[in-house]
């Protein structure tokens, strides 16, 4: 797995000048998703739907932007640390609550909550309400890219980070916090039984998946430009879960293959229609569950 | 019975434009307005089967035996279908048709005049809840559907046609979804985006008032409509949100919900 | 003999039902009790709340003179008292040997929080070898390597309960409360399953409890015996004295003299 993800990075840097600008921008936003969705993952597999990462992921964005208009910085490693940091401090006073919650109870509240960040939001007028506010120019280590190697520096900047996330995830799934998962959504009573807390074992996968969407959201802060209360909107948090099921749980490369592939269809859905897109969303999610429940990509390479 | 519908909401917007646009033609037609509500609910109805019969067996029925997470996703895929679907019929343009509500008139309440077709709903309501009840624990069939939800294994063993009840189920929900927004259309403009609101906050109904419990459903409801009014009226800022806190603050304190049926034995 | 655990006057009610009504018990060190008596009579209800599961209403439980009734499941787990389940508890959708790789990373999250993050080489406290390691001597122990790669939920019934018996050393049990351990085994199988089950127990150093339907079995591993009924322990001796007290033998074993 080492091998094959720096394989990939390395062919993404090689590769990168010669992309037009487009090609770029949907795989950065693709690197994005996939780090909330690789959150989300951890979360499927101990049994729990998360409705919310939206909240994480919006947070991560807003307090990147808030770096920018507040304090000018854009440097963009320290935009995502802070949208890590600001995630996973919520997801921490947060998890105490929602860690005890299974089933619909914790996918409702989850959800509860995101759509409280929105509201609150759009009743900010500080930080632009329902228009939001845009983000500045990123940056690298203090140096500014000329405008036409910016997103490259973006693209490759985000691969890295994607990368040592996804290494870090492969890793931790090999973990006896990492084996709980399965345990946990198979039978609770059994895990209290040997000595563990499922509740305490949630809450550390709750704020790991925070951390993570809280990084993508910074991230696609940076590269689309401008950052809006939408982020926290529930179709935010289902659009992510699409992508889950679309890539499914096998293996950390599949929710960023699932991303991308979620970005081509919903542009082309977009483009070939674009007052049905929603209904070509639906039948594709549709047609996945119903005939390939693994998803698109955890056939091949399984975990471990 | 275990399956979180979120298609729920469509049947929400498909009966209330059903609603609106045939009881519009009536009413166009110059047929007499007091008969328009029978439009009403025959729309709803009329609409409404179909589309739950289809869903139900075309798609639903296969996918009992998977995860309950599965079922959850598909009603969702198949709620944002029907989001376009409804464009596509009825098109992106509101509909309005406030015959209904004001032929009713108003009575006047401890000096305040108040709008006789929101009593009329509420009695609605009552008699839709109440029925449902009687229904669930008075007659035969009621008794067999509960024995279902219970354990459908079980109840197959015992001759019962599961596969009916679950059919039954889905239409009849469907329908009270389906008249609910029928029901409501007179009172505002029929828009695309309708089913959309209402399933979070039916969803933060059915979770306050705790899974599978009619009384609990009921009660929510009520604290629902009531904290929204009150926040409206008092703190407009908050009224986005209030209802989430709400659910919040109950499942902190009641994690099944208010009313929350036993716990089998486990071990 | 030391006693390890003692349980004062437990009384437990659900709603009209008295599952345990003043029921005392003092288990002495490495002994192996016996609890009989019919379905509903407050067996599993015993171990329930030796064990965290409920809280009785009224009574308290000592382990080695510390008080645990207020404790739940995964703390006294924790302390050494550790239980199979009537119908067994196991992760279905898992292979058997990754059912024992979850018991064994518990354990090695039981040392701190940082255990959670391990390394797969990491030294399981306890038995001093690694993970894997550990289940394929545990599995060895109780015949079940062949299946280490089925599922869980495939397995016929004896070795489903062997499994849960087997999750259950994992976590080196001071005290072994077994739930009807022979139950849904096939006849035959009845005594090598015991035997097993409790040389691996007093390999340990474990005191053992077991509830048990088959009198048989009870007579011939019990050293003392605990019969229940209607929420009351009724006898409370020495296997053959237990089964020819009268009450016994009208309310446990059914006959009527």
């Amino acid at each position: 797995m080492r091998l094959l993800i720096s394989a990939i990075l390395v062919l993404l840097a090689a590769v990168g000048p010669w992309l037009p600008q487009w090609a770029m921008f949907i795989m950065t936003v693709a690197l994005a998703r996939g780090l909330v969705v690789l959150g989300l993952l951890l979360l499927l597999r101990a049994g729990l739907v998360s409705f919310g990462q939206a909240l994480f992921y919006c947070i991560g964005a807003y307090s990147a932007g808030a770096l920018g208009r507040f304090f000018g910085v854009s440097d963009i490693f320290i935009q995502m640390a802070a949208g890590a940091a600001m995630a996973a401090l919520v997801a921490f006073v947060l998890g105490f609550l929602l860690a005890r919650y299974r089933g619909i109870f914790f996918g409702l509240l989850s959800l509860a909550l995101s759509m409280i960040l929105y509201g609150l939001l759009v009743k900010t007028e500080a930080l632009g309400s329902t228009d939001g506010f845009n983000i500045l120019p990123s940056t690298l280590f203090g140096v500014r890219p000329a405008p036409e190697w910016v997103r490259y520096a973006v693209l490759v900047s985000a691969a890295a980070v994607a990368a040592v996330a996804a290494l870090l995830v492969h890793r931790y799934l090999q973990t006896p916090l990492g084996r709980l998962a399965p345990a946990i959504k198979d039978n609770e009573i059994r895990v209290e039984y040997m000595g563990a807390s499922a509740r305490q074992a949630v809450h550390v996968k709750y704020v790991i998946a925070a951390t993570l969407a809280g990084i993508g959201g910074a991230l696609a802060a940076t590269t689309v430009g401008h950052i809006d209360p939408e982020m926290a909107y529930w179709t935010t948090s289902g659009e992510f879960i699409f992508i889950a099921i679309l890539a499914g749980t096998g293996n950390v490369l599949a929710p960023f293959a699932g991303a991308l592939v979620y970005g081509v269809i919903h542009t082309m859905a977009y483009d070939l229609s674009p007052n049905t897109w929603q209904m070509s969303l639906g039948l594709s999610l549709l047609l996945l569950i119903v005939f390939l429940p693994e998803g698109l990509f955890s056939r091949r390479l399984k975990w471990r | 019975m275990k399956i979180v519908n979120v298609t729920h909401g469509s049947f929400y917007a498909l009966g209330a434009y059903a609603a609106a646009s045939l009881t519009a033609a009536y009413l166009a037609r110059g047929y007499p307005p007091m008969l328009s509500y029978a439009v009403l609910v025959g729309a709803a109805i009329l609409v409404a089967t179909p589309f739950a019969v289809l869903i139900e067996r075309g798609i639903l029925r296969f996918l009992y035996v998977r995860d309950e997470v599965v079922i959850l996703l598909v009603t969702y895929a198949l709620f944002l279908i029907l989001e376009d679907v409804v464009k596509l019929i009825w098109g992106v343009n509101p509909y309005y048709i406030a015959q209904p509500y004001a032929l009713l008139g108003s009575l006047q309440i401890a000096g305040m005049a108040y709008p006789t077709y929101n009593l009329v709903l509420v009695g609605a309501a009552v008699f839709f809840g109440g029925g449902l009840a009687w229904l669930l624990h008075r007659t035969r069939a009621g008794k067999l559907l509960l024995a279902v939800i219970h354990d459908p294994e079980v109840s197959r063993a015992m001759g019962i046609n599961v596969g009916r009840y679950y059919l039954a189920t889905f239409v009849l929900g469907s329908l009270l979804a389906a008249l609910a927004g029928a029901f409501v259309a007179p009172t505002v403009s029929v828009v695309p985006g309708l089913g959309v609101d209402v399933i979070v906050l039916s969803f933060a109904v059915v979770v306050i008032g705790g899974l599978g419990s009619l009384p609990g459903a009921a009660l929510g409801a009520v604290i629902v409509g009531v904290v929204r009014s009150l926040s409206v009226h008092y703190l407009p800022q908050v009224e986005l949100f209030v209802i989430y806190f709400v659910m919040a603050a109950v499942l902190a304190l009641r994690p099944r919900g208010l009313f929350s049926l036993a716990e089998p034995r486990k071990i | 003999m030391a006693v390890i655990l003692d349980a004062q006057a437990l009384c437990k009610s659900f709603g009209a039902v008295t599952a345990a009504a003043d029921v005392s018990a003092a288990i002495e060190r490495d002994s192996v009790v016996g609890l009989i008596g019919t379905n509903g009579a407050g067996k599993t209800t015993f171990i329930n709340m030796i064990t965290g599961y409920l809280k009785p209403d009224r009574g308290a439980i000592r382990y080695e003179g510390r008080d645990i009734t207020r404790l739940p499941p995964r703390a006294i787990t924790r302390l050494g008292i550790c239980r199979s389940f009537q119908i067994p508890q196991l992760y279905g959708s898992l292979s058997v040997f990754d059912n024992m790789m979850v018991g064994i990373g518990i354990m090695l999250r039981n040392a701190g929080l940082a255990g959670y993050f391990s390394r797969r080489e990491a030294s399981v406290p306890g038995f001093g070898r690694p993970p894997r390691e550990v289940a394929e001597q545990l599995l060895g122990r109780f015949g079940l390597l062949e299946d280490r790669a089925r599922n869980a939920q495939v397995l016929p019934g004896g070795a489903r309960k062997l499994l849960d018996i087997a999750l259950t050393m994992v976590a080196k049990p001071r005290v072994l409360l077994l739930d009807e351990p022979t139950s849904g085994v096939s006849a035959e199988e009845k005594f090598g399953i015991m035997q097993m089950v409790l040389d691996a127990a007093r390999a340990e150093g474990a005191t053992v409890l077991f509830v048990e339907h088959d009198m048989e079995v009870v007579s011939r591993f019990a050293q003392r015996v605990l019969a229940f009924y209607d929420g009351r322990i009724i006898a409370d001796a020495a296997p053959q004295a237990a089964l020819a007290d009268p009450q016994v033998k009208r309310y446990v074993v059914g006959i009527r003299a």
